[in-house]
């Protein structure tokens, strides 16, 4: 394996995010007096910790709240509920001013380049407003320069920084973002499917230099993908969602015989691995993905699931520690040889 | 039997500033109940070929200025617009990438079928109905009597995308071209869309083209494989010999810059430069740019499809002129 993998059991493992009961629900109105009717159960009750150094992945299909997820671990929207702990410092409700100044410590990726810059600022512009936003006392000409070595980290040149958006390619747009993201020297950046809009030829691209400044800053990511395999590469422990839930936490680098939950399962099968010697099975799974406005009762996968059994139906399963460091809600969690069920 | 031939097809468009050609030297054939792959980056010319296939390249602006096309030994080239259109969703259809907007969104979706089997046939109404039913019930739609009577915005993005797949199937065409059909779905609906792919083409015996910047379904679902670069065919061949021993250094890239799940490599390699656009191919070989192996010779001329073993590919490396080159 090559050195860019950081190994988990060497890093000390202290949480820099601990996201508690965290839940949102956004209201749905209707009818002539914009009355609430209902409400999308976007995040629903998530515990989980980003420890200090690590790559969390999150991965599901669309609407099952990873991007909702990742708003609010920024505080771009407000938690209907739970609460959301930054480097000990409880983030939920705290004043503007300071707000701003914990944005220096958390950055963010977004999937699509092209929307994520401005197209009127050349790219010297989109990052030296960084600093200026930020009020960081800092003349202009280390401004200049660090905008430079920022362009540099990322494998851009400096005539870059005169480049508007639209000179650039898909790739190099994506680096432009990454090093704004990176200008302030944050300590944690949520990747929310930050190569989804790229070529498969550029996306390697794009992973591997994330992988190498994660190593040099000691990065924390929070990934965001649908792409499992993807996830599984990038990854040291992945978190699976679905509706609003998780349903696995799970050490990376999954093989055929590590999934509990039947929902990664089904996502790991769903997965086309360009080998045509790879065993391919068919996923085992019926229905269609329920509506978020009527989320079942019980088990949100239960209508979906071939073990599906009564219990199912009536009571949701909780969020159980299988093995150290594996979770899973499921009341029948898959077993394998040499591994307990619960 | 041949289904579609294209021989050293070549299109141009007109553009302010001046002629581009996005596709050069194209040549592949498909036989029926055959599926074949058509792989590529964006700007590749996977999508242009589908539309000169399907005689849809922008009026005005977008031609054909080379090559052939043949279908059932009938040159689509030489036939009438009004020929072309008793052809089209009749014998060879073409399903595109977003269910979404291939739906229009105040019709019920089973009138949406219905109308082109009027268009192309003298049926009755209550015969395309029953056709149309029949056609989406094949399709794994559950309750299609009740979902030929919902509007697209009813249904879930899976099942908008087999009607879609009904549409272009209800009056039996030989030939389906699906462009990224599934790009627009979600992973574990991908996965049945594309089984229904599989199990369609071979129960019908029809020939399908299917459009994709994905391996993995190529890997999972096609026979051969066809290989776009730049506006050229890099190389083409069965799935297995392609992947298994990839002749071109593109395909050899490419194929290991995506990670692969559970398998035992666990490696990511990055192409280094960017996709060339139409606008800046480079000279000789277009791939010489990004390529590990690129010599001057290269640069300077353009290489040949050449027979390789099983496989086809356009690549100085197998020359002997290129082996005594600088």
């Amino acid at each position: 394996m090559p050195s860019i993998h950081r190994p988990v059991e060497n890093s000390v493992m202290t949480p820099l995010v601990e996201i508690r009961h965290l839940s949102k629900f956004f209201p749905v109105t209707g009818g002539l007096m914009h009355r609430k009717t209902g409400e999308v159960k976007a995040v629903n009750e998530v515990s989980f910790d980003i420890f200090r150094g690590e790559s969390l992945g999150v991965v599901g299909e669309s609407g099952c709240g990873k991007s909702t997820l990742a708003r609010l671990i920024l505080s771009l929207i407000p938690p209907t509920s739970g609460t959301i702990t930054f480097d000990g410092q409880n983030i939920n409700g705290i004043g503007k001013k300071q707000l701003r100044h914990l944005r220096r410590k958390m950055q963010m990726v977004f999937q699509d380049p092209h929307s994520s810059l401005d197209p009127r600022n050349s790219i010297y512009r989109s990052l030296e407003e960084v600093f200026k936003i930020q009020k960081v006392p800092l003349p202009q000409e280390k401004i200049n320069d660090k905008i430079s070595e920022l362009l540099g980290m990322v494998g851009l040149k400096p005539e870059h920084c005169r480049s508007y958006p639209h000179q650039l390619s898909g790739g190099q747009k994506q680096r432009a973002v990454i090093a704004r993201a990176l200008a302030l020297t944050p300590e944690f950046i949520i990747l929310d499917e930050p190569t989804a809009a790229l070529d498969v030829s550029v996306q390697a691209q794009i992973i591997l230099l994330l992988q190498e400044l994660g190593d040099q800053f000691n990065m924390t990511y929070l990934f965001i993908s649908h792409d499992l395999a993807l996830v599984d590469y990038f990854c040291q422990r992945i978190i699976v969602m679905y509706l609003g839930k998780i349903v696995e936490i799970t050490p990376a680098n999954l093989s055929q015989k590590q999934p509990r939950h039947p929902y990664t399962k089904v996502l790991m099968e769903s997965v086309f691995i360009a080998d045509p010697l790879a065993k391919t099975q068919a996923p085992q799974i019926k229905g269609e993905v329920p509506s978020l406005f009527n989320i079942p009762e019980g088990c949100a996968f239960e209508n979906r699931c071939v073990y599906s059994k009564d219990i199912c139906r009536k009571k949701s399963p909780e969020l159980l520690e299988a093995q150290p460091g594996e979770f899973v809600a499921c009341h029948f969690p898959l077993t394998y040889e040499g591994k307990h069920s619960l | 039997m041949t289904l579609l031939k294209v021989e050293n097809l070549n299109v141009s468009f007109k553009t302010r500033d001046g002629v581009v050609e996005p596709l050069s030297n194209i040549s592949f054939e498909i036989d029926a109940g055959e599926i074949l792959g058509l792989v590529g980056e964006t700007g590749s010319g996977k999508s242009v070929t589908a539309q000169a296939i399907m005689g849809l390249l922008p009026f005005l602006d977008g031609r054909v200025s080379a090559g052939r096309i043949f279908f059932n030994d009938q040159d689509l080239l030489a036939i009438s617009e009004k020929e072309y259109q008793q052809l089209r969703g009749n014998q060879i259809s073409l399903i595109s990438q977003n269910p979404m907007t291939s739906l229009d969104p105040v019709y019920k979706v089973g009138d949406q079928i219905v109308e082109g089997l009027k268009l192309h046939m003298t049926i009755t109404k209550a015969d395309a109905r029953k056709r149309a039913v029949d056609v989406m019930t094949s399709l794994g739609i559950p309750n299609a009597d009740k979902v030929f009577n919902q509007y697209p915005h009813q249904l879930s993005g899976g099942l908008k995308q087999r009607i879609v797949i009904a549409m272009g199937l209800c009056a039996d065409p030989r030939l389906l071209i699906a462009d990224e059909p599934t790009t627009a779905l979600d992973v574990t609906v991908q996965a049945q869309i594309i089984e229904l792919f599989k199990q369609t083409t071979r129960e019908r015996n029809i020939g399908l083209i299917m459009i994709t910047h994905d391996l993995g379904i190529i890997s999972h679902l096609c026979d051969r494989v066809v290989v776009m670069y730049a506006g050229n065919v890099v190389e083409a061949g069965r799935v297995e010999s392609v992947f298994a021993e990839p002749k071109h250094p593109y395909t050899e890239a490419l194929l290991k810059c995506i990670p692969k799940l559970g398998m035992a490599d666990r490696s990511l390699h990055a192409i280094p430069g960017n996709v060339p656009s139409v606008r800046t191919y480079p000279h000789g070989c277009r791939y010489h740019p990004r390529c590990p192996k690129a010599k001057a010779y290269c640069m300077e001329n353009t290489p040949e499809i050449i027979h390789v073993k099983n496989t086809q590919v356009k690549c100085h490396q197998f020359t002997a002129q290129w082996r005594t080159a600088s």
